[in-house]
Order: structure tokens, then C-alpha cells, then sequence
């Protein structure tokens, strides 16, 4: 009976993703994201453009040596070309519009009068070499600001990132999950209500056509979310917390946030005296003393949290020497530029927007914190490619 | 295992009570089917079972509750996690995580299990659903099969001894609703699980289940062997129907027993055979009312449609085929509303190129959430809206829905109504235009036997009245009993386009029940061996 021969059920053939299985340690996400951070903040307290485009190269090197195939690790080039827009806009609009226009003219632009209500600003008038630099030297600043934060959004997987966040924080990044889960959702559905209305004759565009694509959406997204919450109340979510059970935590979390906000505003507000014990004021000292009471208050308060919750995690992230020497790096590379632009250091080569401009010189030592930042790309366990 | 104690389920705002005193146990190790029509309480009577209904729904309930001897009564589902694994209707919709792996281990997290058990089990569960290659895979790009065997390991994880499937194989292809099951019952017999499922079409887990209740809709619920059960009950499978025309005592739940039956017992029956040269579509005599050439719909590099087809007025055509085969694509690209390549012509008109309501009168489609096309808040404002669009006089759309055999109170809120009654409203505002094609996208999900009975009925007379009518669908028995002409699709490709009854007899997975149990004959329903019954009677 060749036509009722009965079936047999078979899993259906996996495509041979071979290099899929070969375990690759990755870096744990958050320590790239120290070391860009750290990198990010060592290029915000300097304006000398030799530093920062040694960081920048620096930056750019390991992102090169250490991305991987992922879609979220082609975004190095969409970063790079935000940052040469910003240097292009401010550029432009130095020249139209100014700020500084004192020391060597280079061209005059004809000026042209505003408005009583447009009074303070003026266009064209004398371009100058300084107002240029100072222009070039600040843009370069925020742009290679930027393509740190871009390197760790290429290096890190943003889905690792959200699950290895505190316990006391997983229900944040477990909605964060969700939400992103269906926005892919939410636009399939908004794309098939739209081309459903075709077969009604009645298409409409503009604010009419809100309500027809509108309603049967948001039926949509209502309708999954309820059953999104039937499924993870059915696999048990949340059931490890008491029901009315008191947070813990909670005073840790407020003192953290009240020492966060004094310290910051002593750090801004108050005007640094004489410089002190290891070139500091005593101003900026009461400021960092807070701020990491802040920081110890806040790991407290998420440890306590989260001990109160009885999740546990499948396959953690692991945090071992690899991820320690990326953070030590971006650590050295900062302490380097924080001596470098105290009054120990040599502050005044650190600053290149003076006027009158001078050609910026590169103090030996802030090689040594480019070679830090560079070095996780050699030390760090090579990503795995794709054949 | 389960034991239902006196349970009676009022839903919010109901006077009657869905569920009334229902008693009864379900055997440790049985696979368990529950039957009835649409809206007699299948899934409320599931949701009992881990304590969803009434916390979720906000429904009373009266009465008790054990599993395993543990009274569950007014526990919290998630209390239950590691006794009861629940899967909804729509696994896809119920997913936490993005990743197979993930979503395994997503339970067992929630139960703070250490990560040294939490690995082993993962390993175990995908081994058990056969799913160990697709642990990677993102969820949303698995298919329908995939993403239902993903969805049970994630509850199975957490070792439940119960395990609660709604409609598990409702919106697959007939050969993943086979993988599918055919996983659900290595649990029953090789693990010794206890399962509980609601299912419309029966005819895929009949043969596969212990016991069944039914429940007829009047609050009751019924108990007993499957054979019984589905002997009295108002849900007829194909087999069912078979032992009622043939006057068997008991009805045969699987395939393999009719056909012994009848093997042994008879009767032997004058039935159809196929024309041996009728093999493809002969067009002789029929008016062509769509031609398309080469007609080819690209979705990026993937060319999900690549066909030359002829339909004709009068007929009815089945677009059968795996899910992601093409036949959606098909039908929006014959309707003009997704980009094609080709030629395309509705009475020498292509729908591509006119206005969106003289497309709808060359071909109008039902698509497979019939919701989509509904947005206002009454019936009777979208009956009427439907008659402006399609300049038709007022209340047409009215009186073509009260020929469809269904009537709405014209402040109903579209979206309260039932599976059914939606299909059916958008189907009469579809109609309004009187087109020539009408494609309907997987019109039987969700609806049960009688239902699919009704659209029969609703499909031939339209076709009398000279409009070519295309249903896709996965359901085998409703194809072969509507359908005249029957179109297989393989990866956008057709692979088979003949009579119906040529393409279903002659594939193992296409062919309805009753052509199984008779064969060498090519019967397609039951209807056929009533006739053929009818006239053995009438000659000596």
C-alpha cells in the first residue's frame, strides 16, 4: 500500500551552523562597557587633539580586532559617520554663524544684520584661525565621546547586557526584553492592518486613516500582552517574592540617590579653592567622597534586594581576569589624563582651546594611556567568525 | 490524577454558569482530549486545571480542585508551575525570551532551580522534544511545529506531572501537527505524563487519546472512554460520522480499526474510483475568470511565489500546502495588494493596477485575523460603512449576512463576537462588492464541525451564483469536502493542480479519514459512502 504509508515524525533538519556550537567565551558585555566608559570620560576632560585621536585610534583598533558577526557589531561605521557630522556642523556653523572672532583672519564672509528679534546673533563677519581651532578642537572632543559609546554598543551583545544585570533590577530589564520582543511584533501587525484596509476599497491617508489602523493595533497588542502575562503567571513567575512582603533595600537605594545629588552639586557648584592634597580642592575631595558613598550605598542596596528574590540564572555571563583586565585598562587610561590635567600634571598642554591658538603638543605620558586603552584588543578572547 | 469536584465557573457579568457541578477524574498517564463546540467552555475548563480560571479571568467558581491527591483550589498558577505546565493557543504570543535555550531555562529560573540542575534539564528537554539542533535559533523565526514543540519543553523544564495544551495543533500543516502529537504522546507513554487538550479537529488526536469529555454546551461535562464519548457527542469527526452510517456499535477511533472493520465486516461498497487519465485540471467547458502568468511575489532575495494559474467561474479551488509555502502570498498577490511580477488579469482587468475599490470587485479577500478589516464600534456602522464602500444600496451587506445564515444585533461590538460570527460579518462586507474571485485565508480555524458544515453550504451557493471562490486552508477533511479543484503549493511552486480528489488520494498526509479507511477507493466523504449505501439497499 504504497500511498497510506504512515509517517514518521521527524525533527525537522537544523541548518549546519557548525561554528554556532563551538563554545566561545565572549567578554562579559558590562566590561566593555567600562572600558568605553572610562575611555569616554578620560576624552571629555582633555581638548589637546593629539590625545584624543590617539584614544580615538585606540578605540577604533580593538572594535576592528575584537567585533563580532553580529548586527549589532556593524554599527562601528554608523558611529564614525555621526562623528564626522558633528565635526562638519560645528565647523559650519563656526563659520556662519561664530562665536570666536578674534586673532588671525583667514576670510571675511559678508555679514548680513539680523532682526531687532533676533538680536546677539550675527552672520558671516571675519573667520578666524582660532575660533576655527577652538571650534575643531571641541567638536573632536564630543565626536570621539561618541564613537566610545559606540565601540561598546559593537563589542557588547545588548542581550547579554540586559540579563546580566543586579537581581534587583531583573523584573527592569526582563520588561525591557519584552518591550523590545514586540516592537518587531507590533510592526508586523501595524503593516498587515494597513494592507488589509486595501481590501475594504476604503484606504484612507492622513488622520483619517488613525482610527481603522489605530484600533485593531492596539486590539493586537492588547490581546498579547494579556496573554503574555497568562503564560509567565503559568511558568511561575515571580512566585519566589511573598506577596506583601516589604522591599528591602529601599533606604540603601535613597541614600544613594541623595549622596548622588549633594555630591554632584558640590562638584559643579561649588567653586574649587586652592588646590589641595594631591592637586585636588577640598571642595572637589568632599565631592568624591560622596559620590562613592553613593556607589557603595547603591551595590548594597541591589545586593539586598536581590537577595530577596529567589531567581537564579541559566548560563550567567561569566566575570573572570579577562573582563578585570579590560575595566583595569580603561581604569589606567583614566587615572593617566586625570593626573595628566591636574596641577601635578601639565594642565595647560591638556587644554588646547586657548587663544591665541598654539600648535598642541603631546605630553609623553598620554601615550601610555592610548597603549592601555588598546590593549584589551590583544587581550581579550578572539570573537568567533563565521567561515 | 486530576479530579474535577462538584466545579461550577460563572464567568463576570453572566448569569448562567459556563461550567456547572462537573465531577469527574482524569486517569494518571492519559492523554486526554477535551471536545465540544465553540464557546461551551473548553479552554475554561482547562484554565481550572492550574488555577489560570478563575485568577486570571476574574471568573467564581464553586467547588474543588485536586491533582495528585493536592487540593489546588485557590492556589495561584505560578504556585503550580512545577505541577501543571500550561501552553496557550498561540505559543508565539506566550514566549518570554528571544532564544530556544533561553526560553527552556526561563521556568526553571522563575523556580530558582541552581544552574547545575537548570543545564542538565535543559539538555534533557530538548532532547525529549527533538528540538537540541534549534537551541540557538531565534523564536520567532521557527516554524509553527518548531515553535509549539519549543513552547512545551519550556514548561516541561519544570517537570510538571501534568501537562494542559490548548488547541495545540489548530493552526498547523498536517505533517507538524503530526510532529507535534507525535511528541505529545511519546510524554504519555514513555514519560508517563498526564496531558490535557481542547482541539477542533479531532481527527488528528482521536486516535492518539485515552478518555475524552465533552462538553455539550448546556454546562454539563461528560466523562468517559473516547469511543464513548465521541459516540454521544455533537462534535463528529469524519470516523465518527463513518460509524454512524455504517451502524457500528462503537465508534472507531483510529484509521487502522475502521479499516480492519470494515475489512473483516464490510460492507463492501460500489465507491468511486479515480479516472485514470483525469490526473490534472481539465478546463473544458469553463469560463476562465483569473488568468495569471508567471505572476511571481519577491520578498527581498526570497522568491516566496512563482506560478502560472487559470481560475474559473463557478468552481471552487483548495490552496493546500505547507506553512510558508506561499499560499498568503498568493492570495494578496492575486488581489493586487502585494507587489508581483507577471501577468495578472480579473476579466481582463489587472487588480494591480486599479483603484482599490474596483480591485475589490475583481477579487476580494478574507485574510486569516478576519479582525484587521474591522474598526468600528458597532455592527451595524461597519454593515453600513460596507455598503458605501462597496456603492451598494443600503442594508445589501445587511441582507447578504442574513443569507450567510447569521444574525447580528446591529450594536453588537465586533470584536465581542465569536470566531464564527466575525468570519461571517467580514465575509457579507466582503461580498457587498460582488466580486469576481473571493479568496478566503484559512477560513476554519477555530470554527468546529458544524460551523465548517455551514461554510460549505455558504461557499457552494456562492459559487452557484458564478463567483470562482479559493480557500487556503491546512484542513484536509473541509478541502475535500467543499472543493472541487485542488492547487498544492511547494516553496511558492505549484507541485499539484487537479481535481480534489485526484491531489488528496494520492498523498498519505493530504488524504481526508474516509479515503484511508476505504481505500483502494477514492471516496472523499462520507456523504459519498451514504449514497453509495443508499443505492447497495435500493438493488438486490
Amino acid at each position: 500500500m504504497p500511498r497510506l504509508v504512515p509517517r514518521v515524525a521527524q525533527a525537522d533538519p537544523a541548518v549546519p551552523h557548525e561554528w554556532e556550537h563551538r563554545p566561545v567565551r565572549q567578554l562579559h558585555p558590562w566590561a566593555w562597557w567600562g572600558w568605553a566608559i572610562c575611555a569616554s570620560a578620560a576624552v571629555s576632560l582633555t581638548t589637546n587633539p593629539i590625545v584624543i585621536a590617539l584614544i580615538a585610534a585606540s578605540v577604533v583598533v580593538v572594535v576592528l580586532l575584537r567585533r563580532t558577526d553580529a548586527p549589532w557589531a556593524r554599527s562601528l561605521k554608523v558611529y564614525l559617520f555621526l562623528a564626522l557630522v558633528i565635526v562638519v556642523m560645528r565647523l559650519f556653523f563656526q563659520i556662519v554663524i561664530g562665536g570666536v572672532r578674534t586673532g588671525t583672519v583667514l576670510f571675511t564672509l559678508p555679514s548680513v544684520e539680523l532682526p531687532a528679534w533676533a538680536a546677539g546673533i550675527t552672520l558671516g563677519g571675519p573667520v578666524t584661525l582660532d575660533g576655527l581651532a577652538v571650534a575643531l578642537f571641541d567638536a573632536v572632543r564630543i565626536a570621539v565621546m561618541l564613537l566610545c559609546v559606540g565601540a561598546a554598543n559593537s563589542l557588547a551583545n545588548p542581550r547579554t547586557a540586559l540579563k546580566s544585570v543586579p537581581a534587583a533590577l531583573r523584573d527592569i530589564s526582563t520588561a525591557v526584553v519584552i518591550a523590545l520582543a514586540l516592537i518587531p511584533q507590533m510592526i508586523a501587525s501595524i503593516h498587515r492592518v494597513r494592507r488589509g484596509q486595501r481590501l475594504r476599497g476604503g484606504r484612507r491617508r492622513g488622520l483619517s486613516a488613525l482610527p481603522g489602523t489605530v484600533l485593531p493595533v492596539i486590539e493586537d497588542a492588547v490581546e498579547a500582552s494579556l496573554q503574555l502575562a497568562t503564560s509567565m503567571e503559568a511558568r511561575g513567575y515571580g512566585r519566589t517574592r511573598t506577596t506583601g512582603e516589604q522591599r528591602r533595600g529601599r533606604r540603601q537605594l535613597l541614600g544613594a540617590l541623595l549622596a548622588v545629588l549633594f555630591g554632584t552639586y558640590v562638584l559643579l557648584a561649588v567653586p574649587g579653592t586652592t588646590p589641595g592634597w594631591l592637586g585636588l580642592s577640598t571642595a572637589a575631595w568632599l565631592a568624591v567622597v560622596l559620590i562613592g558613598s553613593a556607589v557603595a550605598l547603591a551595590v548594597w542596596g541591589l545586593r539586598v534586594s536581590g537577595r530577596q528574590l529567589g531567581v537564579t540564572r541559566y548560563r550567567p555571563a561569566p566575570w573572570g581576569s579577562p573582563e578585570n583586565v579590560t575595566v583595569a585598562c580603561g581604569g589606567v587610561a583614566l587615572l593617566v589624563i586625570l593626573w595628566l590635567i591636574s596641577s601635578l600634571g601639565v594642565p595647560g598642554e591638556m587644554n588646547s582651546m586657548q587663544t591665541p591658538v598654539r600648535w598642541p603638543t603631546l605630553p609623553p605620558l598620554a601615550v601610555v594611556a592610548a597603549l592601555a586603552l588598546v590593549v584589551p584588543g590583544f587581550t581579550t578572547p578572539a570573537p568567533r567568525k563565521s567561515p | 490524577m486530576i479530579e474535577f469536584d462538584h466545579v461550577s465557573i460563572t464567568q463576570p457579568e453572566a448569569t448562567s454558569p459556563v461550567l456547572s457541578d462537573v465531577t469527574g477524574t482524569i486517569r494518571e498517564s492519559d492523554l486526554c482530549v477535551v471536545v465540544g463546540r465553540t464557546g461551551t467552555g473548553k479552554s475554561t475548563l482547562l484554565g481550572c486545571i492550574n488555577a489560570l480560571v478563575p485568577m486570571t479571568t476574574g471568573a467564581t467558581m464553586a467547588g474543588r480542585v485536586r491533582i495528585g491527591g493536592v487540593d489546588v483550589t485557590g492556589r495561584r498558577p505560578r504556585e503550580l508551575a512545577d505541577l501543571v505546565g500550561y501552553v496557550g493557543q498561540n505559543p508565539l504570543s506566550g514566549f518570554c525570551t528571544d532564544v530556544v535555550e533561553d526560553e527552556v531555562a526561563y521556568g526553571m529560573e522563575q523556580l530558582g532551580l541552581d544552574p547545575v540542575t537548570m543545564r542538565k534539564r535543559v539538555e534533557e528537554t530538548l532532547d525529549l522534544m527533538g528540538i537540541a539542533d534549534l537551541r540557538r535559533r531565534a523564536l520567532v523565526e521557527l516554524s509553527g511545529g518548531q515553535q509549539q514543540r519549543v513552547a512545551i519543553a519550556a514548561v516541561l523544564a519544570a517537570q510538571p506531572r501534568v501537562l494542559v495544551l490548548d488547541e495545540p495543533t489548530s493552526a498547523l500543516d498536517p505533517t507538524a501537527a503530526q510532529d507535534v502529537l507525535a511528541a505529545i504522546t511519546t510524554l504519555v507513554h514513555d514519560v508517563g505524563l498526564t496531558v490535557v487538550l481542547a482541539e477542533h479537529r479531532l481527527e488528528r488526536v482521536m486516535h492518539a487519546a485515552d478518555s475524552a469529555i465533552w462538553l455539550p454546551g448546556d454546562a454539563r461535562a461528560v466523562f468517559g472512554p473516547t469511543a464513548e464519548i465521541l459516540g454521544i457527542a455533537d462534535v463528529k469527526p469524519p470516523l465518527t460520522q463513518i460509524s454512524e452510517a455504517l451502524g457500528w456499535p462503537k465508534v472507531e477511533t483510529s484509521v487502522r480499526d475502521a479499516r480492519r472493520k470494515v475489512a473483516t465486516e464490510g460492507p463492501h461498497l460500489d465507491l468511486p474510483n479515480l479516472p485514470v487519465l483525469a490526473v490534472s485540471w481539465r478546463a473544458e467547458g469553463l469560463t476562465p475568470v483569473l488568468t495569471a502568468g508567471d505572476l511571481a511575489v519577491h520578498y527581498g532575495d526570497l522568491r516566496a511565489v512563482e506560478v502560472d494559474l487559470e481560475l474559473h467561474a463557478g468552481s471552487i479551488v483548495a490552496l493546500m500546502g505547507r506553512n510558508g509555502s506561499g499560499k498568503s502570498s498568493l492570495m494578496w498577490a492575486l488581489q493586487g495588494a502585494v507587489a508581483s511580477t507577471g501577468r495578472l488579469a480579473v476579466r481582463d482587468v489587472d487588480p494591480r493596477t486599479a483603484s482599490d475599490s474596483e480591485a475589490r470587485r475583481l477579487v476580494s479577500l478574507v485574510p486569516q485575523s478576519p479582525a484587521d478589516l474591522l474598526y468600528l464600534p458597532t455592527v451595524g456602522e461597519e454593515l453600513h460603512q460596507a455598503d458605501r464602500e462597496s456603492e451598494a444600496a443600503p442594508g445589501t451587506t445587511r441582507s447578504i449576512l442574513a443569507t450567510l445564515g447569521v444574525d447580528l444585533p446591529d450594536d453588537r461590538n465586533p470584536r465581542d463576537l465569536s470566531e464564527g460570527q466575525r468570519l461571517a460579518l467580514v465575509l457579507a462586507i466582503q461580498l457587498a462588492a460582488s466580486p469576481a474571485v473571493i479568496c478566503l485565508d484559512e477560513p476554519t480555524r477555530g470554527l468546529d464541525y458544524q460551523m465548517k458544515a455551514e461554510l460549505t453550504g455558504i461557499v457552494r451557493r456562492l459559487a452557484e451564483q458564478g463567483a470562482c471562490v479559493v480557500i487556503s486552508t491546512h484542513d484536509v477533511e473541509f478541502a475535500a469536502q467543499t472543493t472541487e479543484r485542488c492547487i498544492v503549493l511547494a516553496e511558492g511552486e505549484v507541485v499539484a493542480d487537479g481535481p480534489t480528489r485526484t491531489v488528496c488520494c494520492a498523498s498519505p498526509s493530504n488524504s481526508p479519514q474516509v479515503a484511508k479507511v476505504f481505500y483502494p477507493h477514492d471516496v472523499l466523504t462520507v456523504a459519498e459512502v451514504k449514497k453509495a449505501l443508499a443505492l447497495q439497499a435500493v438493488r438486490p
